[in-house]
């Protein structure tokens, strides 16, 4: 209980700074957000330090060696259960398993598109590019290999959150991590769960302000602000808080359903001008792929050569859909099945459409488009002035990479991108403001007025997010999202045997056709 | 030998005109009828989390308010009438799941009321009327 007492202190402060922020205006802010930096640097610092620390003598972040090797084990330990379950999941999001009679309540297609519009984001525009960036063109042949890997994490996630959820008698349900570290682990008769769980909790309410909101908020600004012209971060702040508060607390449900069926609609437009730019460019592609795997594996003139590209991939894949976090497992246990197993199922399908479909995109869309340069001789990538990525085009990297890569094909596509970076930021901070809230029910129990001063709080960070530039505050509350994956990976690996049973009783029952489609 | 008649019921007035034409037909031949009311549905759509959540019990409250708003009131009306009759609340496309409701009952037709919206509107949204006349598996009764 230790960790939740010293986590609720950082978020006492954090919101009285919020207020302070508000009360005293643009103005006064710049002498806050350096208090407030100031603060949270020198109490915070260690634990960010910790998570994001490196192995001994390399640039691989410890947290995402965790991530991988976790997705590597589940691969291993499921039979490659990405493979071979991946036709009956597009099945199952087709509908072909689903009783008619049960028509009405929410179907595969909608968990999947709902757990997806909270990963989808920014990580799959920017973040790519910043690999890419560094890594070199064969970062995207480890992202996607990472990405492949992180099917099996989801998918033990996610069969485990519909398994132990709690049901309640109005019909509603609850359910996470949280709820498998304590009812699976009674059942097995293993210690720890209560503390997992509460560990778990702490982290993922903190990560739901940061990563999962500030981090959003403050990014839609920039891209903004791109844009328009620099403007008050708080103005962006204000107008995205008061339509999320509008959702999330007044229940407006046409904003959100809007913003739900936008959000498809620009994954796809985002995906199809991909297609058409590497279509465009036909003749690049045999290049880009010998690139993408020659850079794998040699030294190309990457920053870190062949493992500094597989670390960047690693990274990029892991960051982006979040399997292993903890937070799928929470969307997917809201939906009502006969078969936990189905969700995990479903869910495997997510990092495949997040990492290796969409991240992919942006990465053969950046390298086929000549963004990086190479040496024409040596074929070697240039590195720029400061040694620290590859030397581009425009001499941008990140977001502004992406989009110069894009609209070097199409002009008006910059502003398509920006549009598309405000609605990913704002669905993701809709979903996170319900992982958030769960684990807040989880700690402090279910209740109208609990469940509003989360929601208040929630809409609060949006403003600090956008109008400061609180560094040390959104790289702490980063820190909580990845933190979130150790709590959640020992449980995963002391309850998958319990995913293992269900997977075969299920698999044998649809081999020997007990489970059937409808007609 | 008395066959089954579905009528698309959906409480409204042009449902109300469809199911009373339907009474006089099934009186004059000895029918009878299954009222279908359909909840337009789709699994397709997009739903926040907290809606994922809400759904099962929204589900409940849907159907209940079904039956006793639309559904229960005209049972009555048409048995007053000396018509068998029985009901059927269904989720999914109106008229798909009309089309699918009379396959599965064996009824030999289906009726239902036009709401008359005009041109564009319908343009856009598609009608019931027009779907169901194209797709309907027996022959269909649009009431004005």
């Amino acid at each position: 209980m230790t960790g939740a007492s010293t986590g609720m202190t950082y978020m006492t402060k954090a919101s009285l700074a919020a207020l302070a922020v508000l009360a005293a205006g643009p103005a006064g802010a710049q002498g806050i957000d350096e208090t407030v930096n100031q603060v949270f640097a020198n109490s915070t610092g260690w634990f960010v330090s910790l998570i994001f620390s490196n192995f001994p003598g390399t640039t691989f972040p410890w947290i995402v060696g965790w991530l991988v090797v976790a997705a590597s084990v589940f691969t291993v330990y499921f039979g490659l259960i990405q493979i071979r379950a991946f036709g009956h999941a597009l099945a199952l999001v087709r509908g072909d398993y689903s009783d008619p009679n049960d028509a009405g309540e929410v179907s595969h297609f909608q968990a999947l598109t709902t757990a997806l519009s909270g990963t989808v984001g920014l990580g799959n525009i920017a973040g790519v590019a910043v690999a890419i960036g560094i890594g070199g063109p064969g970062a995207t042949f480890w992202m996607i290999l990472a990405g492949l890997l992180g099917m099996a994490s989801k998918f033990t996630e996610c069969t485990l959150g519909v398994k132990y959820r709690n049901e309640y008698a109005d019909g509603t349900v609850s359910g996470g991590p949280m709820y498998y570290m304590t009812k699976g682990f009674a059942e097995r008769g293993l210690p720890g769960g209560k503390f997992l769980a509460v560990l778990f909790a702490v982290f993922c309410i903190l990560g739901s302000f940061g990563g999962g909101n500030m981090f959003q908020a403050n990014q839609a600004h920039a891209q903004i602000a791109n844009v328009t012209g620099a403007f008050p971060g708080w103005i962006t702040g204000l107008v995205m808080a008061i339509v999320v508060f509008l959702v999330i607390v007044g229940g407006l449900k046409s904003i959100a359903s809007v913003t739900e069926k936008i959000v498809p609609f620009m994954a796809a437009v985002y995906v199809g001008t991909a297609v058409i730019i590497i279509g465009m460019n036909f003749d690049m592609i045999g290049t880009a792929f010998s690139q993408i795997l020659t850079g794998a594996f040699t030294n190309d003139g990457v920053v870190g050569g062949a493992i500094g590209a597989l670390i960047q991939g690693f990274r990029r894949a892991a960051f982006s859909n979040e399997a292993g976090i903890g937070s799928a497992a929470i969307a997917h246990s809201a939906v009502r099945t006969k078969e936990p197993i189905t969700e995990g199922f479903v869910s495997l399908l997510e990092p495949f459409i997040d990492t290796v479909v969409i991240c992919t995109m942006t990465a053969l869309v950046i390298i086929i488009t000549g963004q990086l340069i190479q040496d024409p001789t040596t074929g070697l990538f240039l590195l720029n002035e400061a040694g620290d990525g590859i030397q581009t085009v425009t001499g941008n990297s990140g977001v502004t990479l992406t989009s110069d890569a894009f609209s070097s094909a199409f002009g008006w596509f910059r502003y398509i991108l920006v549009l598309a970076v405000v609605l990913f930021a704002f669905s993701t901070m809709i979903s996170w403001s319900y992982y958030g809230l769960k684990a807040w029910t989880f700690l402090f129990g279910e209740g109208q007025t609990k469940e509003l001063i989360f929601k208040i709080i929630f809409c609060l960070f949006v403003i600090i997010g956008a109008s400061a530039n609180l560094g040390p505050v959104i790289d702490f509350s980063d820190a909580m999202i990845f933190a979130m994956a150790i709590p959640n990976i020992i449980a995963l690996y002391l309850l998958m045997p319990i995913v293992k049973a269900e997977m075969n009783r299920y698999l044998s029952r649809l081999k020997t056709g007990e489970i059937r489609k409808f007609e | 030998m008395s066959r089954k008649i579905v009528v698309g019921f959906d409480g409204s007035d042009a449902s109300r005109r469809a199911l009373d034409f339907a009474i006089t037909r099934a009186q004059a031949q000895g029918d009878n009828i299954l009222i279908a009311h359909v909840l337009e549905w789709s699994p397709y759509s997009f739903l926040t989390a907290a809606e994922v959540e809400e759904r099962h019990r929204r589900r409940k409250e849907e159907l209940q308010r079904a039956e006793t708003a639309i559904l229960t009131p005209v049972v009555r009306h048409v048995e007053d009438a000396g018509i068998p009759c029985a009901t059927t609340l269904r989720y999914g496309h109106i008229a798909e799941t009309l089309c699918r409701i009379a396959k599965d009952e064996g009824a030999a037709m289906i009726f239902i009321g036009r709401m008359g919206n005009s041109g564009f509107a319908s343009r856009i949204f598609g009608s019931v009327a027009a779907t169901l006349a194209q797709v309907s598996p027996v022959p269909v009764v649009i009431v004005p």
